[in-house]
């Protein structure tokens, strides 16, 4: 990160000293506690007042650190909240903490500092027990309305076995579907307005085009969307819950999954917060080969939105065009890592294996055969009539929306911010790379297309870089930490051959601390923010996903909209129900 | 008793033959399709996937006749047969060749366009009938678009009738002999067959059962044999429209060598192709610019176009 400002001097300038107390992570992020009093005003003046402005609610997490041993230093807690909040102008990013203490806490809302703090705090509730006073709508967002418990307190079950033999009784389920229905009153929505009836449609969660599992229910004058409410969860899966039970190994493949279509892609956050927990530096061997295979799978990201934003708009074979490429692509990635759409391929400290005998040639075919399909798709697509009709103009916001809302990746470009983690805060290597960074200029759903279509060709740009300049050397580092361990010695020596197999059976034990990592993924900034209690797996992994932010937005796009165009906003946001609810 | 006998078997033959073209066209439209897709479509049942017609015809009649229980069932049931009917009693009025027709009528254009007004009602209907929110949507785009669609499709059919002085599709024809309409009624032809497109509701006009936005539109809670009867009254809507355009603007059974049947069934081939390609290639306007292209270019054009056709006419004497 560039040279910064120091926040802590112009927090205790304004605030003066003795309000904060400094926290250290194993990253740079500057990070405080901040009293639970004085919260909200010190989260207004740094969206606000200060120079420099840290304008993105980025995330907004809890911690139970009931069962935490290693805290030293820092204020007693039984949950913190933490707030951590994005500076554009700085490129820097700070972290405030607020200690709470009790059994079912109460805290002030930020909703009145960001309105993307609604879903956060949802979450909070729904997930720590966490109650924010002031909040508009606090309910469960993740868990279904009827559940019992709030799933990421230590003491709540993580395994179905400890919690005894589910039923689904007959009233259970007519219980279950009446807490499922929709009342328009609890979304803050009228049935009417003066002698208009409005039409409630509940979209979702089965729909051709809600792209998985999610409900929208809807407002209608006639087909214009006069209000919406998003119902999110369907498709969680616990993936943060099962990060605490899971070893610091054996958690990557649970990444694979969480947005399904960037394969590795999803890897590399974590695996770049568990290097920095522990220190370890990868060879430039493996982290050409991370690009390499992270850009394939950006491609591969983005051709199935290429092809489902066609269909959206009613072109039926456009899917099956990039459908096609997309399977050139796994032939690449399958060659790799022996998988296609989830390879859990990369490793802490590397990846699982050196690039096959003749990787190169696979690749150069994919970097000779793509282009003129490209060409072709423009053609059929961008340059169609009817499609610019459908999409320019439609659903777009601004940038001071993007960045109010939190969106990050091509929704944010599509408005023309030039704003790219790989070339702003470099990772992996990418500061190597030559590429531009795609921008469109309204924040419409044909910008934001725009944008990924010019970024498959940046990848490919990038590709063809990692083609030409393969580092030699190994593909693992050489760290006791990295795992799988290399096996080089441990027939040499009892003290290797010992540490190999507490590295393979228990796997590593990463040393206490904290540390962040968001990474330019396919549909945005992903990034995991993990505590390491000193144990062989997270005391707490939290994953911070663009989809949930992008998601969140569009009940506010969508007022004014005909259904049609709510359809076209939908498949240009590109997002992936798994990256929303985890 | 002869002349009875044979119109009889005419009026059969037609029947049948319009309904296995439709059933047909699906596995056309199937394999078209995949081949532009590059995809191989259905080519495991019989002889390059022939019988996947038979197959599919054999799962739809043997499905659980469903009605749901909030439907309103009279008019559920009636829907998918009006459709259906409408289309096929329009097949009555095309002369196939010379001598081959079902009836000679002097009003068979106005016979058409009454018969397809009337096929508006079947998917308004299905789309109230429903009782799913889904298909009410679907229903009224389908009635907003057809009855808007139907405005210039008749219009745009005036110039060939000043033309031909005519309203009888075999007149027509003949009329046609040194040549086809298609040269001075071009325009006529474009918004006939736009008017067409949206009159079968066919991408890039399918908007009432736009899957993407209304899951199947009007017909989101049809099954087995009715949803079949939506599903084959497209394709003999498709099949009609072609037909027609063939007899209005492509001189119908005119042709050298080949006998004048043959002709016409090719003809008509081409422009179902012609159909299933705009499936293949188009994205779907919205609902207001549909209808917005509608009343502000294609009514004023075929307006134009009707009132340079009568002027050159009476012109010429």
């Amino acid at each position: 990160m560039e040279e910064a400002p120091d926040i802590q001097t112009e927090l205790e300038n304004k605030f003066g000293t003795g309000l904060l107390s400094p926290q250290g992570t194993r990253d740079d992020i500057s990070t405080f506690w901040v009293p639970k009093d004085r919260i909200l005003e010190t989260l207004r003046y740094l969206k606000r007042d200060i120079p420099g402005p840290f304008a993105m609610l980025y995330d907004l997490t809890a911690i139970d650190e009931r069962l935490r041993n290693h805290r030293d230093g820092q204020p007693e807690s039984d949950f913190s909240v933490v707030y951590h909040l994005l500076s554009f102008d700085r490129n820097q990013d700070v972290r405030l903490k607020v200690a709470l203490k009790g059994d079912r806490p109460r805290l002030p809302s930020s909703v009145s500092v960001w309105p993307a703090a609604n879903w956060y705090e949802r979450e909070v509730y729904d997930m720590f027990g966490v109650t924010f006073d002031g909040h508009p709508n606090l309910r469960r967002i993740l868990m279904p309305p009827t559940w019992k418990g709030h799933p990421l307190r230590k003491e709540h079950p993580a395994r179905a076995t400890e919690m005894g033999i589910f039923q689904l009784t007959e009233e259970k389920a007519v219980a279950e579907e009446a807490a499922a229905r929709f009342r328009p009153e609890e979304w803050g929505m009228k049935p009417a307005v003066g002698d208009v009836d409005y039409m409630f449609l509940n979209m979702g969660p089965q729909h051709p085009s809600t792209h998985g599992v999610l409900r929208i229910m809807l407002a209608l004058d006639g087909e214009q969307i006069v209000d919406a409410a998003l119902d999110i969860g369907y498709h969680h899966r616990g993936a943060e819950k099962m990060a605490e039970r899971q070893s610091w190994h054996t958690f990557i493949p649970y990444t694979d999954r969480i947005d399904y279509l960037g394969g590795v892609m999803n890897n590399l956050p974590y695996v770049l917060a568990v290097e920095k927990l522990a220190g370890i530096r990868a060879p430039d061997k493996a982290k050409v080969i991370r690009v390499m295979m992270a850009e394939f799978f950006r491609i591969a990201s983005h051709l199935v939105f290429y092809g489902t934003f066609g269909q959206d708009l009613g072109a039926l074979s456009p899917v099956f065009f990039t459908f096609n490429d997309r399977e050139r692509v796994f032939d690449v990635v399958e060659a790799v890592t022996g998988g296609r759409m989830h390879p859990m391929w990369f490793r802490i400290g590397g990846v699982a294996q050196d690039l096959p005998n003749g990787w190169e040639r696979l690749v150069k075919e994919f970097v000779d055969y793509f282009p003129p399909r490209l060409a072709e798709y423009d053609k059929l697509l961008m340059q169609s009539p009817i499609l610019k009709a459908r999409a320019k103009g439609v659903g777009s916001y601004t940038r001071e929306d993007a960045v109010e809302w939190g969106v990050t990746g091509p929704g944010l470009r599509a408005c023309g911010f030039e704003w790219d983690f790989r070339k702003k805060r470099p990772y992996s290597g990418y500061e190597q790379f030559q590429f531009d960074i795609p921008v469109g200029q309204n924040g419409d759903c044909y910008d934001r297309a725009v944008v990924r279509v010019e970024e498959m060709r940046q990848s490919l740009r990038i590709i063809e870089q990692c083609l030409k300049n393969m580092p030699e050397g190994p593909y693992m580092a050489d760290h006791p930490l990295a795992t799988p361990p290399l096996k080089k010695r441990t027939m040499h020596d009892i003290e290797t051959l010992i540490t190999h197999f507490l590295g393979v059976s228990w796997g590593p034990v990463i040393p206490p601390g904290e540390a962040s990592y968001g990474i330019e993924a396919t549909k945005g900034n992903n990034g995991y923010y993990l505590i390491s209690d000193g144990n062989t797996g997270a005391y707490r992994a939290r994953i911070r996903t663009p989809s949930f932010a992008h998601l969140q937005m569009i009940p506010y796009i969508g007022r004014g909209l005909l259904v049609p165009d709510l359809v076209a906003l939908l498949g240009s946001i590109d997002y992936v129900l798994a990256d929303v609810d985890r | 008793m002869c002349e009875a006998a044979r119109s009889i078997l005419v009026v059969v033959g037609v029947l049948a033959g319009a309904i296995a073209i439709a059933a047909g066209l699906i596995w056309v439209e199937r394999r078209l399709l995949a081949l532009w897709q590059d995809r191989l479509g259905p080519n495991r049942v019989g002889p390059f996937g022939l019988l996947q017609v038979m197959a599919d015809m054999i799962k739809i009649m043997t499905k659980e006749d469903w009605v749901p229980p909030f439907a309103d069932r009279a008019v559920f049931v009636l829907a998918p047969a009006i459709i259906v009917v409408t289309a096929l009693l329009s097949f009555a009025i095309i002369p196939f060749a010379p001598g081959i027709g079902v009836v000679d009528l002097n009003v068979g254009l106005l016979f058409f366009l009454a018969m397809s007004s009337l096929g508006v009602y079947s998917v308004a209907f299905a789309g109230w009938a429903s009782g799913n929110k889904y298909s009410l949507l679907g229903g009224l785009r389908a009635a907003a678009q057809m009855l808007s669609y139907e405005v210039f499709m008749g219009l745009s059919l005036m110039g060939v009738v000043i033309l031909a002085g005519s309203f009888n599709l075999r007149t027509i024809v003949e009329a046609q002999e040194d040549m086809w309409f298609c040269i001075p009624q071009f325009l006529g032809l474009v918004i006939f067959v736009i008017a067409g497109v949206a009159e079968t509701h066919r991408l890039p006009f399918d908007l009432p059962e736009a899957e993407t936005e209304l899951v199947a539109g009007y017909h989101t809670e049809y099954s087995g044999m009715k949803f079949g009867m939506f599903f084959v009254g497209e394709y003999i809507g498709v099949t009609l429209i072609s037909a027609l355009v063939v007899t209005l603007f492509f001189g119908g059974w005119n042709g050298p060598v080949l006998p004048p049947i043959v002709w016409f069934l090719l003809k008509t081939s081409l422009f179902i192709c012609l159909f299933i390609l705009l499936r293949a290639t188009f994205p779907r306007p919205r609902f207001d610019q549909l209808l917005g292209f509608g009343w502000k270019v294609m009514l004023p054009v075929s307006l134009a176009n009707l009132l340079v056709t009568g002027a050159v006419t009476l012109a010429r004497g």
